[in-house]
Parts: structure tokens; C-alpha cells; sequence
């Protein structure tokens, strides 16, 4: 009876995600969510109105069956709901950890409208750990159709789009240019909030699927988009190389000692292990004040992680306000929280050395939020005269990244943008080559994982599709 | 996996491996790198393509011994394996027919000169191959060198063998009997100071120089930056922009405190070295 009347009333809250506490957290390299338990996963999935309309599922770039998956979460189906759920996400427990839940698929939850969402993201997490602990059962592969794909990147959207040709019966080979498979999952977001062997089990998964993975291996480099397909005989190319260019602020000083670009700072730490020197022979070097210059995810991860290597103080530095702020919701709470500081409407101008060439400060100006701009934004304004000098001893420029050009500019006949990203459909990837799909970020320039998954698996479709009819 | 197919020994400090990297091979050309990893925690270290067989399928590597993963390096045995090998990085040396280029090599820079000097050649130049060390058991691969080269001029900086001198020296005599005039390009390749040294002759006499740059490197594709260096008014990426540089172009003093940025952690990573060796090389 009285459990009857509970589930009439909805619970306005999210059930909480366990979190190492802060303190010390901030210290550790191990993951700050820790995941719900079974229970707490059951009673989060009742929460959901299976609403008719699927709101949620519109706010999903993948379109994920969300009810069902939640449906049978409810009903104690764990492997029903993964099975569901990967119907549709190549990825879950890598999405569910780091998709920006908040501006997708939560935030049109109907719940959201009165109370908290839904915890979407938290669920799929749930039912994807819990996969890959008991064992994942490798799915279905098609007959062999003969045919050759190669795979430029390893980061999600070329993993996804790799999957998916597989399992359609394809040849799928994956170039990668780093010594491990992953992208921007391996080299880019830190161990405490995604940690490295779920990818490299997604990884596993994707060999189990015959798929052939080719690290070491630069494309333009030691062949060209080209010669894969003249004379290595692939029928077809996916490119999904990434936004892996890291831009600079461009201002004085910048290449003094103690300045890093996020790529730098990050590959150091997650996928060269520089946490672990000098067990691991990769060297950083961190000093006492750190600032991070930048509002996005990027930024928020070299942010905590010069915490975690022992700064004293840690500063976001950027040029808007915090309702600006680009990184995911969760990770600026975190971040705030373990104790970075935030130096908002702020921007740097110069960085100072002294004479050996170590950064020693930097010299910044303030900003205001001035008339709104033709897109309703308040964009910030100089103040003249407000400049002063933050005393730092390491940078870190979080500003943004490009599309790498090594296989844009090797390619003959693809067309690319002003920015050097790659023209790709949206929908199927083809490119202005026949035969050459392109998809992630080096289309779209920097997004989001869920992003470059739906890539990948949209051009995955389209190059069967090209392929059957070769 | 890749196989150390030969290993030789030029020097306690200087050796040189054959490498199984077909891949590589197939597609490298003079003036570009590697960047290997020794094995799951090693660094990724940048090594100029000194040689190679595209029938065999094999690189040969020269490294000299300075710091912990080159000293675990030189440790390893014809037979062994290298985890991560992976190339051709860099732009390729601009090769064509200019007449005459001088090519300088200092130290172990002998190995990155020897394909340049010898691409030089088969395009038809006049190659004159000037080669010097500190002293003659740091040197090695002058049948090579004369054979990459039209004439070939060698010293020791402690006169140990031939003559005694810095290459500089040796340049220096080359373009004044020569003529200025007849030298449209010198190369030159080895420890910065020696490169440094060199541009600042050759753009007396404008001489254009260009020299390849071994900037801190991580991931050698272009992803870091961490081997950004500037060159004239511009910030250029030493992996994939270079190695090649115009000589008279570059910030040699920003490069030389960019070089020493780890000094204290290579440091650190040597005594651990020695410190797990003396507990009997368990690791
Ligand atoms: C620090 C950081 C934090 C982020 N946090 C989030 C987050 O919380 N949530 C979220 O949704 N998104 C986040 N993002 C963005 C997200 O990671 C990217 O949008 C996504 O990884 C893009 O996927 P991709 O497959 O297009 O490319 P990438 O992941 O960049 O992978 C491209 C791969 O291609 C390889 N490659 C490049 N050139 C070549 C070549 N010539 N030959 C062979 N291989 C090549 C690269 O080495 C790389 O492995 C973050 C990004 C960063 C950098
Ligand atoms: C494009 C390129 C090509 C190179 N080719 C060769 C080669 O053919 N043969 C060879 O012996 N070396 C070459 N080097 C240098 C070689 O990469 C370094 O000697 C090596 O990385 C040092 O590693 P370590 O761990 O042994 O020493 P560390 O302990 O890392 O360093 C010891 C000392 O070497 C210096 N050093 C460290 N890294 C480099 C570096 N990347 N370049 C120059 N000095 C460095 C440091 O300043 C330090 O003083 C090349 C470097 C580059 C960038
Ligand atoms: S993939 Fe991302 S957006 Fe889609 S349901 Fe999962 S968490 Fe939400
Ligand atoms: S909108 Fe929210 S409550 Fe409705 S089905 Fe989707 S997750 Fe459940
Ligand atoms: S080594 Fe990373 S960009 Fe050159």
C-alpha cells in the first residue's frame, strides 16, 4: 500500500550520483562519480513517465530509445535495457559519463519542466558498466561482402563508423596516428572522469568485431587518402581525424617556458602518464599558480588536473561571465568545488618571463558584459585601464582547437572550408570525393562526443549503402 | 612490435640499430624522423631517419646517449623489440639542383646529414661533406659520408683525427676559397650551439643556411605544440612545419631555453633509473 502511494509521488529530485568527496578528490586521479548501485539505478528508472511524446529522445543527437531503455531498467532488465540502448549508442558508458546531458536529452525531459530531470545519462552509464563487468556478448557480424574500408582516427566517430561497417560485413581497417586507440577519450579527458580502461574495453569490443586496428600509423604520412585506395585497395575512406590543431591566444610571450596548450598539457598527463612519473618516463612540469586560459570542457580538465599534479592555486581565466561558460554544468560544479578559482570577464594580453624564459606572471585586462549583440548575447567589453598583472607561474591556453591539416592538405580533390575543416553532408559524410566519408570534428570542428558518434554512424549507413552498390 | 633487426656500436655513447618498419620505410624521405617508444611507460623520443632500405623494409636510427629512455636505448640487443615506432614524420628536405651545397655535420648530426647530403647528390649537385666530433671516437660513418658526398672534409675538435678544428673552421675556409658567390646553400645539422655557430657565419657571407631543429616533441603530429619555436615573425611547429629551418630565421635563444624546459625532471627520471637498477632491475 504505502509502497503503491510512493511511486504516485514523484521524487522532484535526481536520486544523487555518489562523488568522491572534493578535498580529496582534488588530489587523485581516480574517477569523482562513482556510479549508481543497482537500487539506486531501479529507483531512478521509476522516476521516468514513459511519456508517449519521447521528449528526451529529441534531445538526444543519437535519438537513444530512452523510455524503453529506462522501462526495462525499472523492471530489473539490465541486459534488455543496454541491448536497447545500444540500438542506438555505440558508446554508452563513455556517453553517459560525458555528454552534456543538461543541454540534450535531460533538458527536454518532462520532468525538467517542475522538478529535475530524469538522470538520463546516469542510467546509461549504469547499464553499461554493468555490461562490460559481467562481459560484453559480441554482437552479430554479417557475411563478409569483400570489401575494404579504411578508418582515419580512432577517436569516437571513427570507432563508431568502424562498428557499424563491421558488423555490416566489411574489412574494416583503423588508422591511428597516436600508439593507442581513442581520440580525444584517450589523449584528452582526464582519467578521473573518464577513465581509460572502459575505452580501451570499447576498444577490445571493436576487435572482437574483426575490426583491424593500425596504431603508429599517420595517414598523409606513410600513404595518403589516395594511396589507400589506389594501391592499398580499400574500397572506401572514413575520415575522422578530429579537431586535434591547438590554437594560441597569439599574444606576447606565449611560447616562454611554463606555458602548455590544453593538447600538450592533457597528452602529458592522460595518455602518456605524466601523473606517474617518473614510474612513467614522461616528464610535466607544474608550478605553484596555474591559470588556464578558457571556459570550455578543455578548460575545466587542465584546470583540475593542475590541481591533481599539486598546484596551490588554479585559475579559470575567461573573457565572459559564468552564465557563458561553455563546459558541461557538472564539470564547472566540480571544478569549483575541488577549489579552482574562477577569474571571470577577465583576459590575458601578455604573458611575462624572466630571463631564463620561465613565466613568472601575466598581464590581463577586464572585461565588461556590454549592449546585447544581434544574437541577444551580451558580448564583453574592454575596460580601458583596468589591466594588472596575475601572478602565475604556469599557463595553460584552453581557447579552442582546429582540424588538423595533415590529411586535409595530402588529399587530392577534398574540398574544405575556410577553417581547413573538411565539406562533409551532415547526413551521409560524403565528401566532395567519391568514395572518401568524413565526420567529428574535423567537419563540425570542436563538439562533442555524442556528436561525432552520430557522425560515424550516419556515414556508416551511407558507405554500405556506396559500397553495395560498387 | 618492432624488431631490432642489427645493433652497432660506435662509441660508449653512440650506437646505431636497423629497425623492421616497413611502413616507414616505403614512404620516408631524406630529412624526416621518427618518434619511438621503448615500451609501456616509455617517452616518445624523436630520432632522424639516418638511413633506409625500401627493399628490406628497414630504418636505421644513430642515437647518442644523453638521458634516461636513449640510455635504455642503447641497452637494447639485436633481437629486441620496440613497442611503438612510428614515421615518416616532418616535412621532407626541400631537395633540387642548386649547383653546390655544403653540407656540415657535428657530432651525431652525421647521421640526419648522410640521406640529405646523398639526396643532394643524386639531384645532381656538387656535395662537399664536411664532418666533425669532438674527438675520433665519437666519429663514425665517414666511408658513408664520402660515399653521400662529391668531397668530404673532416676534423676533430681536438685535432685526435685529420685535423684540428670546429666545422665552422672548416666552412669558413671552404666558402673563402670557393667564393661566396659559388656556395648557393649549406645544411647544417648537429647539437644547437654548433648549428647556431654556423648560421651566424654563413649569414655574414648571406649564405642561405638551413638547419633542422630538434625541438621537445610529444606527439610529432602536430597535436601539441610542445615543439613550437618562432621562426621570423611566425610561431611554426617544428613536427610537422619543419624540421628543416631557414638558419638566419630562427630564435636560437628561444629554442635553447625551450630545450632545457624538463631539465630537472630528466633528471629525476635517471636517478630512478639508477635507483631501480640497484635494487637488482626488477621493473
Ligand atoms: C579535454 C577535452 C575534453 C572534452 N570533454 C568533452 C565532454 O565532456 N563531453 C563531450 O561530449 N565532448 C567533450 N570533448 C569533445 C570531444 O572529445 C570531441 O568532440 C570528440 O572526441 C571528437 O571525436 P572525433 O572522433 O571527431 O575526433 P577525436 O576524438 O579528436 O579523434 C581523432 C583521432 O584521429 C587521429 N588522427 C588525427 N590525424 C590523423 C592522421 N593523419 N592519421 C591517423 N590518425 C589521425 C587522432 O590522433 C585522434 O586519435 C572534449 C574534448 C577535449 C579535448
Ligand atoms: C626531429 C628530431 C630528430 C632527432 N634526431 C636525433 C638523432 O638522429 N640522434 C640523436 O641522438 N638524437 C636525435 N634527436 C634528439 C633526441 O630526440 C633526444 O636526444 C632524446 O629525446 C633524449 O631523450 P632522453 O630521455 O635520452 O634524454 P632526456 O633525459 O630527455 O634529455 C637529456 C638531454 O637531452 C636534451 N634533449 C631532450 N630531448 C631532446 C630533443 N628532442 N632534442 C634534443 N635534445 C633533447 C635535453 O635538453 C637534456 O639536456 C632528435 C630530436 C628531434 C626533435
Ligand atoms: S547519448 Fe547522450 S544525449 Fe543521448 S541519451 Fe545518452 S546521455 Fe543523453
Ligand atoms: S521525457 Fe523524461 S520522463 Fe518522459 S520519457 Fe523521457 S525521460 Fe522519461
Ligand atoms: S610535437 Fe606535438 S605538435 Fe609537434
Amino acid at each position: 500500500m504505502a509502497d503503491q502511494k510512493a511511486k504516485k509521488t514523484i521524487d522532484p529530485h535526481k536520486h544523487e550520483m555518489p562523488v568522491q568527496e572534493a578535498k580529496v578528490r582534488a588530489h587523485n586521479f581516480e574517477e569523482v562519480a562513482l556510479g549508481y548501485d543497482e537500487e539506486t539505478a531501479v529507483a531512478e528508472a521509476q522516476r521516468c513517465l514513459q511519456c508517449k511524446n519521447e521528449p528526451c529522445r529529441q534531445g538526444c543527437p543519437v535519438q537513444v530509445y530512452i523510455p524503453e531503455f529506462i522501462k526495462l531498467i525499472a523492471e530489473r532488465d539490465f541486459e534488455g535495457a543496454i541491448k536497447k540502448n545500444k540500438e542506438k549508442n555505440a558508446l554508452p558508458a563513455v556517453c553517459g559519463r560525458v555528454c552534456p546531458q543538461e543541454n540534450q536529452c535531460e533538458k527536454y525531459c518532462t520532468l525538467a519542466k517542475k522538478f529535475e530531470s530524469v538522470g538520463i545519462g546516469r542510467l546509461e552509464r549504469f547499464i553499461a558498466d554493468r555490461e562490460l563487468q559481467k562481459g560484453v556478448t559480441v554482437p552479430e557480424v554479417a557475411p563478409s561482402t569483400g570489401k575494404k574500408v579504411a578508418v582515419v582516427g580512432s577517436g569516437p566517430s571513427g570507432l563508431t563508423c568502424a562498428s557499424d561497417l563491421a558488423k555490416l560485413g566489411h574489412d574494416v581497417t583503423v588508422f591511428e596516428a597516436l600508439h593507442v586507440a581513442g581520440g580525444v577519450l584517450m589523449y584528452g579527458i582526464p582519467q578521473f572522469r573518464l577513465p581509460k580502461e572502459i575505452v580501451q574495453a570499447e576498444v577490445e569490443n571493436l576487435k572482437k568485431l574483426g575490426v583491424k586496428i593500425e596504431v603508429n600509423s599517420v595517414v598523409g604520412k606513410f600513404a595518403t587518402v589516395d594511396e589507400l585506395m589506389e594501391e592499398e585497395g580499400f574500397d572506401a575512406v572514413y575520415i575522422g581525424t578530429g579537431a586535434g590543431l591547438p590554437y594560441f591566444m597569439g599574444i606576447p610571450g606565449e611560447n616562454a617556458c611554463g606555458v602548455y596548450s590544453a593538447n600538450e598539457f592533457l597528452t602529458r598527463t592522460n595518455l602518456m602518464k605524466a601523473y606517474l612519473f617518473p614510474k612513467y618516463d614522461t616528464p610535466i612540469k607544474i608550478g605553484k599558480k596555474v591559470a588556464v586560459l578558457g571556459g570550455g570542457n578543455v578548460a575545466m580538465d587542465g584546470a583540475r588536473t593542475a590541481l591533481r599534479l599539486g598546484a596551490e592555486e588554479s585559475h579559470i581565466v575567461y573573457r565572459r561571465s559564468h552564465d557563458e561558460l561553455p563546459a558541461r554544468k557538472e564539470e564547472a560544479e566540480h571544478a569549483e568545488e575541488e577549489g579552482v578559482i574562477f577569474d571571470l570577464l577577465t583576459s590575458p594580453v601578455e604573458i611575462i618571463s624572466n630571463e631564463e624564459g620561465w613565466v613568472t606572471g601575466m598581464k590581463c585586462i577586464k572585461y565588461e558584459l556590454g549592449e546585447p549583440d544581434a544574437s541577444g548575447r551580451r558580448s564583453p567589453v574592454a575596460i580601458p585601464g583596468s589591466e594588472f598583472i596575475m601572478d602565475v607561474d604556469t599557463v595553460v591556453v584552453a581557447i579552442g582547437q582546429g582540424p588538423n591539416p595533415l590529411v586535409p592538405r595530402t588529399t587530392k580533390g577534398l574540398e574544405l572550408n575556410k577553417h581547413g575543416n573538411i565539406v562533409a553532408s551532415l547526413e551521409t559524410g560524403a565528401t566532395s570525393k567519391p568514395g572518401v566519408y568524413a565526420g567529428g570534428d574535423v567537419v563540425t570542428g570542436a563538439a562533442t562526443v555524442i556528436l561525432a558518434m552520430g557522425a560515424g554512424r550516419a556515414a556508416a549507413d551511407a558507405m554500405h549503402e556506396y559500397l553495395s552498390n560498387k | 612490435m618492432f624488431k631490432i633487426l642489427e645493433k652497432q656500436v660506435f662509441s660508449p655513447v653512440i650506437k646505431q640499430f636497423v629497425i623492421d618498419a616497413p611502413r616507414v620505410a616505403k614512404s620516408c624521405k631524406a630529412g624526416q624522423f621518427i618518434i619511438l617508444g621503448i615500451n609501456e611507460e616509455g617517452e616518445r623520443i624523436p630520432l632522424t631517419i639516418a638511413d633506409f632500405d625500401r627493399e628490406k623494409g628497414t630504418i636505421t636510427i644513430v642515437f647518442q646517449e644523453v638521458g634516461k629512455s636513449t640510455i635504455q636505448l642503447g641497452a637494447m640487443e639485436a633481437g629486441d623489440y620496440i613497442k611503438d615506432f612510428v614515421g615518416p614524420l616532418g616535412e621532407p628536405t626541400h631537395i633540387e639542383n642548386v649547383g653546390t651545397v655544403v653540407c656540415v655535420a657535428g657530432g651525431v648530426g652525421i647521421a640526419p646529414v648522410h640521406p640529405i647530403a646523398r639526396a643532394f647528390k643524386e639531384a645532381g649537385n656538387h656535395v662537399i661533406g664536411i664532418m666533425g666530433a669532438r674527438t675520433q671516437d665519437l666519429m663514425f660513418w665517414e666511408d658513408k659520408m664520402r660515399a653521400a658526398c662529391s668531397e668530404l672534409l673532416v676534423t676533430t675538435d681536438d685535432g685526435s683525427y685529420v685535423r684540428q678544428g670546429f666545422v665552422t673552421d672548416v666552412l669558413k675556409d671552404v666558402i673563402e676559397s670557393k667564393g661566396k658567390e659559388n656556395i648557393p646553400l649549406v645544411i647544417a645539422i648537429g647539437p644547437q650551439p654548433m648549428m647556431r655557430a654556423v648560421c651566424n657565419m654563413t649569414k655574414e657571407y648571406g649564405v642561405k643556411t638551413i638547419v633542422s631543429l630538434n625541438a621537445l616533441m610529444v606527439d610529432g603530429t602536430g597535436m601539441c605544440g610542445c615543439c613550437r619555436i618562432t621562426v621570423g615573425d611566425e610561431t611554426k611547429f617544428v613536427c610537422v612545419d619543419g624540421p628543416d629551418f631557414d638558419g638566419h630565421q630562427v630564435n636560437w635563444s628561444e629554442l635553447a631555453m625551450r630545450q632545457v624546459y624538463f631539465k630537472s625532471e630528466e633528471q629525476l627520471a635517471l636517478e630512478y633509473k639508477e635507483c631501480t637498477c640497484r635494487n637488482g632491475g626488477a621493473e
